[in-house]
């Protein structure tokens, strides 16, 4: 995704000169491509991360639009007031990316866990957030938050995911994008692990069972619209993310369900536990009890029968 | 005496704290907007202005006084100072009132926002130049330093920071708090070039805000020796005036000391 990510903005940076790209001395091996080819626009700040988005605001103050860049927590929580007050409340044209969402760099310790940002950047009011989840909804969601005005978190996995989609989709922030067809009981998922929902769903529907799947690529603005409409429709809606179960997609639907009237639908959030990891590993390794494939199979099945023959009105099922 | 007066009348009618934050920095003020800053009201946005940012977000009545006094917005505004439905909150903000640059409030944001400013000058050729003002105790701040490290190496000599030394911070003196001395010399040993001045000395002021860039290629930094409650004999240097708002006799007895009571 960070090659996509890299490989766009570069395009973009050919024939739009107000495009600059600030890292906090990271991004070995994937920014210098465009440090070389715009040295006037690219600036290594050094490991400061407060300054780095104090720099980008005040650069998008001047008319430019800044891409911050940098691992994980440290372009947002390390300088999340920055982010606040500089950032957010005068709408300044920065975007945010972070490479190594969720447990992307597991093995590298909780330090390099980024499994709460989605819930935090999201609350900051102007703030768009866009998870994607593959390498060619980073490219395109690379190009949406650089041609829409205002702050915008962009979360990346890191190299080498496989790409989930043939043809270019059509990609609009704010509007998931459908993948497997089915209205019974309708995966909502976000990120990398879009592919694990994939396989699982279509496992499930070797056996039978159809499930719906999106890729909900922006977690803020939401796509109110479609997730009200399948809520009112479906007995059972499955969120998936890479994210502690505490405020990411899954809250986020959550908090639409409580304003649609009548409900009889109900949600399973399906995420990170609200704990830190206690053992290092891979990321496969880490994901594996939550969010691989097979457990995430496990998990709809069970929703599918949960689900089944009941009327119960909204509520959230823990995994 | 126009904006500190502004200042006492805002502080009283409002009840609010940092009067003796504003006071310390009127001097500054009057000779920025009076002299320094190439700036036209009527155009608040014109590309090519110097950009002011009050870093030290508290002292916001000063500058909204000094705003009004150039013609930014009306006078009549400053009354609603602090009050309910108000665009001018207790910390400066850009929102809404023409002429404010950026808001702040939080310590320790506004020079790294200003080095993004000058960055996008130099980028630009643009020959527009940032002056940013800042407390003594934000100077405790890391992101202060970070970008006192990052002007100096990318020779953003169009960047000024200003420092209101007045030795007084939120809990007690700058000294027994986290001392700072030698300021001058931290300063310079990050790469600025520095002047210490009295900041409440016109002519000194100007000599040195005048005379920026003190050193091509170099940032400039301006320690202000100042006085916390400069010009009122009751508030100078004390601690209490961070927080307490003139009551009507106290308002009295201050503008009649800088002999513009009504």
């Amino acid at each position: 995704m960070r090659t996509a990510f890299i490989r766009s903005l570069i395009e973009l940076a050919r024939s739009d000169q107000r495009i600059f790209l600030l890292v906090g001395d990271l991004g070995y091996g994937v920014v210098e491509p465009f440090a070389q080819e715009f040295s006037e626009r690219f600036v290594n700040v050094g490991v400061a991360e407060q300054n780095l988005t104090g720099i980008a605001a005040g650069l998008a103050l001047s008319g430019k639009i800044v891409f911050t860049y940098s691992i994980a927590n440290f372009p947002t929580l390390r300088c999340l007031e920055q982010i606040r007050n500089d950032v957010c409340y005068h709408n300044a044209d920065v975007k945010i990316v972070a490479v190594g969402g969720g447990v992307a760099y597991g093995a590298l310790g909780v330090t390099h866990h980024g499994t709460e940002d989605i819930a935090i950047l999201r609350a900051l009011p102007n703030m768009k957030v866009l998870c994607p989840a593959d390498p060619v909804e980073a490219e395109l969601a690379t190009r949406a938050i650089a041609a829409a005005p205002g702050p915008a978190y962009l979360r990346l996995g890191k190299s080498g995911e496989p790409r989930i989609y043939r043809t270019l989709p059509v990609f609009e922030i704010g509007k998931a994008i459908e993948i497997l067809p089915g209205k019974e009981v309708v995966v909502l998922a976000t990120g990398s692990v879009v592919r694990n929902a994939i396989e699982a769903c279509q496992n499930l529907a070797e056996n039978g069972i159809e499930v719906g799947t999106y890729s909900v690529h922006t977690i803020k603005p939401l796509d109110q619209e479609l997730i009200a409409r399948l809520a009112s429709q479906a007995r059972m809606i499955v969120t998936v993310e890479e994210h502690s179960r505490l405020g990411g997609l899954g809250s986020a639907v959550a908090e639409i369900f409580t304003e649609v009237p009548n409900l009889r639908c109900q949600l399973k959030r399906i995420g990170l536990p609200d704990s830190f990891f206690q053992a290092a590993g891979s990321q496969e390794f880490l994901l594996s009890r939550y969010l691989s494939a097979a457990a995430l199979e496990e998990s709809i099945m069970e929703s599918c029968s949960l689900g089944k023959g009941t009327s119960l009105g909204a509520s959230a099922i823990g995994s | 005496m126009r904006i500190r007066s502004h200042v006492l009348r805002m502080t009283h009618r409002a009840r609010s704290s940092h009067v003796g934050s504003c006071l310390s920095i009127a001097d500054l003020l009057a000779v920025l907007y009076g002299r320094v800053l190439r700036l036209d009201p009527r155009r608040p946005d014109w590309s090519e202005r110097d950009r002011f940012l009050l870093s030290k977000g508290h002292a916001a009545a000063a500058l909204y006084a000094v705003l009004a006094e150039r013609g930014f917005f009306p006078a009549r505004w400053l009354e609603t100072y602090c009050q309910d439905d108000s665009r001018l909150a207790g910390h400066i903000t850009h929102h809404g009132v023409p002429g404010v640059e950026v808001s702040t409030g939080s310590l320790g944001h506004g020079l790294p926002i200003g080095c993004g400013m000058a960055l996008a000058g130099k980028r630009e050729g643009r020959p527009c130049r940032v002056f940013v003002l800042l407390s003594d105790g934000e100077c405790d701040e890391g992101s202060t330093w970070e970008a006192g490290l990052f002007a100096p190496h990318h020779r953003l000599d169009n960047l000024v920071a200003i420092v209101d030394y007045n030795k007084i911070q939120s809990l007690g003196r700058v000294k027994e708090v986290l001392d700072l001395d030698p300021l001058g010399d931290k300063w310079r040993a990050f790469g600025w070039s520095v002047r210490e001045i009295d900041g409440h000395d016109y002519e000194q002021i100007d000599d040195a805000l005048l005379s920026v860039p003190f050193e091509a290629g170099r940032p400039s930094c301006i320690i202000a020796h100042t006085v916390k409650g400069k010009g009122v004999s009751f508030m100078e240097n004390q601690l209490a005036w961070h927080y307490k708002s003139p009551s009507a006799e106290e308002l009295g007895q201050a503008l009649a000391e800088l002999g513009t009571a009504e």
